[in-house]
């Protein structure tokens, strides 16, 4: 290639990635990192347009068009597989009647160092090139670190959601922990009272006086129960107005009787939510272990279950003994068959 | 203290050691926690009663044991990444010994909140340095110690370290270059990324 050493020289240092053109338009310099990513003999003395073309900022095929476009920046394209666009600028010189175009490769300089295997050594000391791959390097490290330790506490979270025993809103017990505290007691054979407490008149509460008011009344039911049982029952909020007493050492009807009486008392009373009265009542179902056999927690359960749908039957705001159902439904059908 | 600096000693020990040792230390540390997260911040005495534990359990001389964790930092294949963040520094190593000064910035670019080690290197005659390193880590000079041994090897250089003791709250470390290239080194490729 025909060129003044001394500026070869310069222009390889500051400029690895340059070409300086002809007249005519043919290659007659290359910086070092040019002739590593074109075959040296086919760049020296080869017509730039017949490697290159120029689409930005407007297509151009001859010198005179790109000799115009000295001191603005121009978006060359080179015909590989995939086809590459560099960036540069042109300006006129070292000799007269050449120019010099210094490339870049932008943005896709990512892709291109993996592609042509380029070391620090083929930027110019001035370019940012090398800080740009380390950021890019470091923050994607940084990244997974970050990704993997929100993995591990979205995981961690859902483990403590699932053993969680608390209900969040009111303090007590949650269904998970009832069923627990259930199974322990009936499997070391202990007598228990099992109360299913429905509130009545609640998703009114809610409908004309808002959520908020709704959460202040479950809130103070939670109060009441927790004063009216015994520390160690259970208390338990199952369901959106829905709860579950597990009395301890209960084997007669008197006590949760005289408890469920108290609940239902204090219930009744209104319950003031930013100056509004919310009226609701309690209507409750009770079972008793001993009064099974073989007592079994969902069958028992489903008994309380039954005897507060009594209750809720029978005009809300009471107590019903599923013992007493039972026998009740005995003596009609009894009646019937006289 | 950054977790990335407690998690890079847990993970020392438990890549060179195994987990049974690095449950042994931390245990005897006795700092409320079983592992390191690597992106949450923990109370500043704790690295230092984690570092003497493992020391205690390891029975190794603290000394020894920061130099060996630098020395680790760079070379074992677990932590590639890093390695590769430190030959970004520089494209020989008497470029990279003077881009020391830079890493405490480097480091903060890549992480906001990681604070490293104050460096300052000098030469003092062709082909020595002085490097002070000032931490509030005692023992930061004995793993920098570490990393400048297992980094020469990377470019392939031949060094010689001495940790001389201790100036104004720095810890001073000598180097003697004696040669650029003695070896062929490790490749070291920018486009190459570390899994």
């Amino acid at each position: 290639m025909t060129q003044s050493p001394v500026f070869q020289q310069m222009l390889d240092v500051l400029c690895p990635m340059h070409l300086v053109l002809d007249c005519e338009g043919q290659i007659v310099g290359a910086g070092p990192t040019m002739r590593k990513l074109f075959d040296e003999a086919m760049l020296s003395g080869a017509a730039f347009f017949d490697i290159f073309t120029i689409r930005r900022p407007r297509e151009i095929t001859d010198m005179q068009g790109l000799c115009a476009t000295a001191g603005t920046r121009i978006y060359v394209m080179y015909r590989t597989d995939p086809p590459r666009e560099l960036k540069g600028i042109l300006v006129p010189g070292p000799e007269k009647g050449q120019v010099t175009l210094n490339l870049s490769f932008g943005i896709s300089v990512v892709e291109a160092v993996q592609e042509y295997e380029l070391t620090a050594r083929d930027f110019a000391v001035t370019d940012l090139t090398v800080e740009m791959l380390y950021l890019v390097e470091a923050k994607s490290a940084a990244m997974e670190a970050s990704r993997q330790l929100n993995e591990r506490l979205q995981d961690a979270r859902e483990e403590a959601e699932e053993q969680a025993v608390t209900d969040v809103l009111t303090g007590l017990k949650n269904r998970r922990a009832m069923d627990i505290d259930l199974e322990r007691a009936l499997s070391s054979l202990e007598d228990v009272a099992l109360m299913h407490i429905d509130l009545d008149y609640f998703k009114d509460v809610n409908d004309t006086f808002g959520h908020a008011a709704g959460d202040f009344v479950l809130q103070e039911v939670a109060r009441v129960m927790k004063e009216e049982t015994r520390s160690t029952d259970t208390v338990a909020r199952v369901g959106g107005d829905e709860f579950v007493v597990l009395m301890r050492n209960v084997r007669e009807n008197t006590v949760p009787v005289r408890v469920a009486e108290r609940i239902i008392k204090r219930l009744d009373a209104p319950i003031t939510f930013e100056g509004h009265p919310c009226q609701i009542s309690a209507s409750i179902g009770t079972v008793l272990s001993a009064d099974y056999t073989a007592p079994d927690a969902d069958h028992m359960l489903r008994d309380a279950d039954e005897a507060l749908y009594h209750s809720k039957h029978e005009g809300r705001g009471r107590q019903t003994m599923h013992a007493d159902l039972l026998a009740q439904q005995a003596a009609t059908d009894a009646g019937g068959a006289a | 203290m950054h977790g990335l600096v407690n998690r890079a000693i847990q993970r020392f020990v438990t890549d060179c050691y195994g987990e049974a040792q690095w449950r042994a230390a931390i245990k005897r540390a006795d700092v409320g926690v079983t592992e390191f997260e690597a992106m949450l911040t923990y109370e500043e005495e704790l690295t230092t009663q984690v570092l003497t534990a493992v020391s205690d359990v390891l029975d190794r001389p603290y000394e020894e044991l920061m130099e060996d964790i630098g020395t680790y930092l760079v070379s074992h294949p677990n932590v590639e990444a890093l390695r590769r963040l430190l030959r970004f520094s520089g494209v020989d190593f008497t470029d990279f010994l003077h881009s020391l000064d830079d890493l405490p910035d480097r480091a903060r670019l890549a992480v906001s909140d990681l604070e490293l080690p104050r460096i300052t290197l000098k030469e003092q005659g062709t082909g020595y340095y002085r490097l002070s390193v000032q931490s509030r880590i005692p023992g930061a000079g004995h793993l920098f110690t570490g990393v400048l041994r297992a980094m020469a090897d990377d470019y392939g250089a031949l060094v010689f370290l001495e940790h001389q003791g201790s100036e104004n709250g720095a810890e001073i470390v000598g180097v003697s270059l004696l040669e650029t290239e003695f070896s062929e080194g490790r490749g070291f490729h920018l486009g190459a990324r570390a899994g």
